[in-house]
């Protein structure tokens, strides 16, 4: 259909060409070429030797994913039961981090979870580490030989990574499903109870089902960024649980500069989550995009 | 009739300081058709959340068979309810929506039993054939089928209606009005039911109240409400109405305009004011020196079956239904027979309502405050 109005669309459609469809085409480009220019699938077949970091890295977004709907199911669901005021400043409290550095904040991670950092200061002032070394003294192997630690390993670990992943991403699990819950046609719930329904039931048959299209959006929008992270794991994880962002990044800026196999993964990458979302899409059919900031 | 099933005794609400229902005294008979009728915000609503449980009255009991189930939860009541808009389960078939009730039973019941409730309550809201389909495919009237089936088949003794018409366009409201009427025949079971509209309350129910700022302000068969309609505002709610000022001269004998007219009325003290309502229908159009009342014609509006007549009597207009076309203009007399004439004692409602025009000059002696409002009009309209 021939729109009068359709010529304003022109500068958009020109940056979605510039900065989205070319940079693709340019991906796939770069995959499947070598250095010199030639058409190659080497940057694939090398790719064999990263498969730890592809495991490593979808196994810790799916960690984060489910901790962040684990946590982030319950809190929406019972923001969405407060009183209008109250879920007005939840609201505005979940999103105030956000309003901040993304870099800051992990940032600020790093210092509480060091091995001298503010948590690990603070088991020390209230001796929770003399009562771990007074403990596991005796079921140490051989207590003469038992080292006392001076500090519990937080940081470096992939516990830090996924707690890093759920603390930045877990806004973005709470706000869809809060959307979709408190959009909810509140007659449906009473029409429920009518029926015979205990709060449980309510809660399994109706609440529950029809909030499914948040639960997908949530655990999209919390696992693509999640497994393409590369900025938390550095930081938290010390560098030594690399994942697939850090990988690629390490191809475009580090010491083992490779574009090409960095476009090939990311183009590997980009294949999984899009086949993932395609799945999970056909399970919350008639999704609302969640729209957030 | 059949026995007692439901009471409110002295049932009142508030909300927030603000008293939504006034100590509301009311029985439901078993098997019967009751609708609650009212505009907007008359409580009538607010009634029916406290019979199915949905709210908690400030004061008062809510007996059902005798028993006080004030703080009985919705689903342990023997009420279920079609909701305003369906409220539909959106993710479930229409097989599923009507079978959720039963699922919800416990012991559970068997699928078989399940299978056969449903296909029995399809039936009796001819959906059959429609067990698969989803529910948001269906027209307005098949989903209004469909909660009704939903809120049966848990075989209630009360079903509880919130407007459950209002979302249909008018043809499809006449024949559910007929479908409901039937389904609660063939049921025989207890039809709560909720409206603003008259015509649906008048055609359907065995008994109307008539509600209005929280208060109910008459309850009787269909015929006695618009017949003997007890003050002002029942009379205008419930069909077109001229409500005219009169004095009661004596038994069987009230005065309007000036004229008296025979009626059926007595037992007012005499010359008591009283409000004199004259439905529309009720006034015979005869030639000028034959008539009671001598008007002249300020607007005629056909209407189809008749015409819509507006006749000034001495600066006071009357409005006129009629089969018989008289022209913009023309002086007409009129003639009203006993039985058309209601006469009411004067109440709030006075004055309010029932007024095609305004009051003339010469009925300024009447010190009611609002006759003035009514002359401010007339000013406008001259």
């Amino acid at each position: 259909m021939k729109n009068k109005l359709a010529r304003f669309s022109i500068p958009y459609v020109i940056w979605m060409a510039l900065f989205v469809v070319v940079p693709i085409i340019m991906v796939v480009i770069y995959a499947f070429s070598e250095e010199g220019g030639g058409f190659t699938l080497e940057n694939f077949t090398q790719m064999g030797a990263y498969t730890v970091v592809f495991t490593r890295s979808f196994k810790l977004a799916l960690i984060a994913t489910a901790i962040c709907l684990l946590l982030g199911y319950p809190i929406a669901y019972f923001i969405s039961k407060e009183t209008p005021r109250f879920q007005q400043i939840a609201m505005v409290l979940i999103m105030l981090p956000m309003w901040m550095n993304f870099l800051l904040r992990t940032y600020s991670w790093m210092s509480i979870l060091e091995n001298n950092g503010l948590l690990n200061q603070l088991f020390q002032r209230i001796g929770v580490i003399d009562l771990y070394n007074s403990i596991a003294v005796h079921f140490a192997a051989d207590p003469a030989l038992y080292e006392p630690i001076a500090f519990f390993q937080m940081i470096d670990t992939s516990g830090a990574v996924v707690l890093g992943m759920v603390y930045n991403y877990l806004p973005f699990m709470i706000l869809p499903i809060y959307s979709v819950i408190s959009k909810l046609d509140h007659s449906l719930l009473e029409a429920a109870r009518d029926l015979g329904a205990s709060s449980l039931n309510v809660f399994r048959r109706v609440i529950f089902p029809l909030s499914l299209p948040g639960v997908l959006s949530g655990i999209t929008m919390v696992f693509v960024p999640s497994v393409s992270t590369f900025a938390i794991s550095t930081m938290l994880g010390g560098g030594t649980k690399l994942m697939l962002g850090d990988l690629i990044e390490q191809q475009f800026l580090g010491g083992a500069y490779n574009p090409h196999l960095g476009a090939a993964i990311s183009l590997v990458m980009m294949v999984i989550v899009v086949v993932c979302m395609l799945f999970m899409n056909r399970f919350g059919e008639g999704e609302e995009q969640a729209v957030i900031l | 009739m059949s026995k007692e099933l439901i009471r409110l005794v002295d049932c009142g609400m508030r909300f927030d300081g603000e008293t939504v229902l006034h100590d509301i005294n009311l029985y439901i008979n078993d098997s019967e058709f009751l609708t609650l009728l009212g505009p907007s915000g008359c409580g009538k609503t607010t009634t029916l959340k406290i019979i199915g449980g949905f709210l908690t009255p400030t004061h008062g009991d809510v007996l059902f068979d005798g028993v006080r189930i004030n703080d009985l939860p919705p689903h342990q009541r023997q009420v279920n309810t079609v909701f305003q808009k369906y409220a539909l389960f959106p993710h479930l078939d229409v097989y599923d929506n009507i079978a959720f009730g039963l699922r919800m039973v416990r012991p559970k019941l068997s699928r078989k039993e399940i299978d056969t409730r449903v296909l029995e309550m399809l039936e009796v809201v001819s959906l059959k054939g429609f067990e698969h389909r989803s529910v948001t495919s269906l027209s307005g009237g098949q989903q209004q089928r469909v909660a009704i089936a939903r809120a049966l088949v848990n075989r209630p003794k009360v079903l509880l209606l919130d407007e459950p018409l209002a979302a249909l366009d008018l043809r499809l409201r006449k024949d559910m009005q007929q479908e409901l009427k039937r389904i609660q025949q063939q049921m025989e079971i207890t039809f709560i039911y909720v409206t603003h509209d008259q015509e649906e309350a008048l055609a359907m129910s065995d008994t109307v109240v008539v509600m209005d700022s929280g208060r109910i302000q008459q309850i009787g068969k269909p015929e006695d409400i618009y017949n003997e309609p007890k003050n002002a505002f029942v009379a205008d709610f419930i069909g077109e109405s001229n409500i005219v000022d009169g004095y009661m001269r004596s038994d069987f004998q009230v005065e309007v305009n000036g004229r008296r007219f025979d009626c059926l009325d007595k037992g007012f003290a005499v010359d008591e004011a009283v409000d004199v309502v004259i439905r529309p229908e009720d006034i015979d159009i005869v030639p000028p020196e034959q008539g009671k009342l001598v008007g002249t014609v300020t607007s005629v509006t056909f209407k189809g079956m008749m015409y819509d007549m507006i006749v000034d009597f001495r600066g006071f207009k009357w409005l006129i239904q009629t089969t018989d076309h008289s022209p913009v203009g023309s002086r007409i007399g009129i003639k009203i027979d006993p039985d058309g004439i209601h006469v009411m004692a004067k109440s709030e409602y006075s004055g309010m309502f029932g007024d095609y025009s305004s009051f003339s000059e010469e009925y300024d002696e009447l010190d009611d405050a609002s006759v003035v409002l009514e002359e401010e009009e007339s000013g406008d309209e001259e």
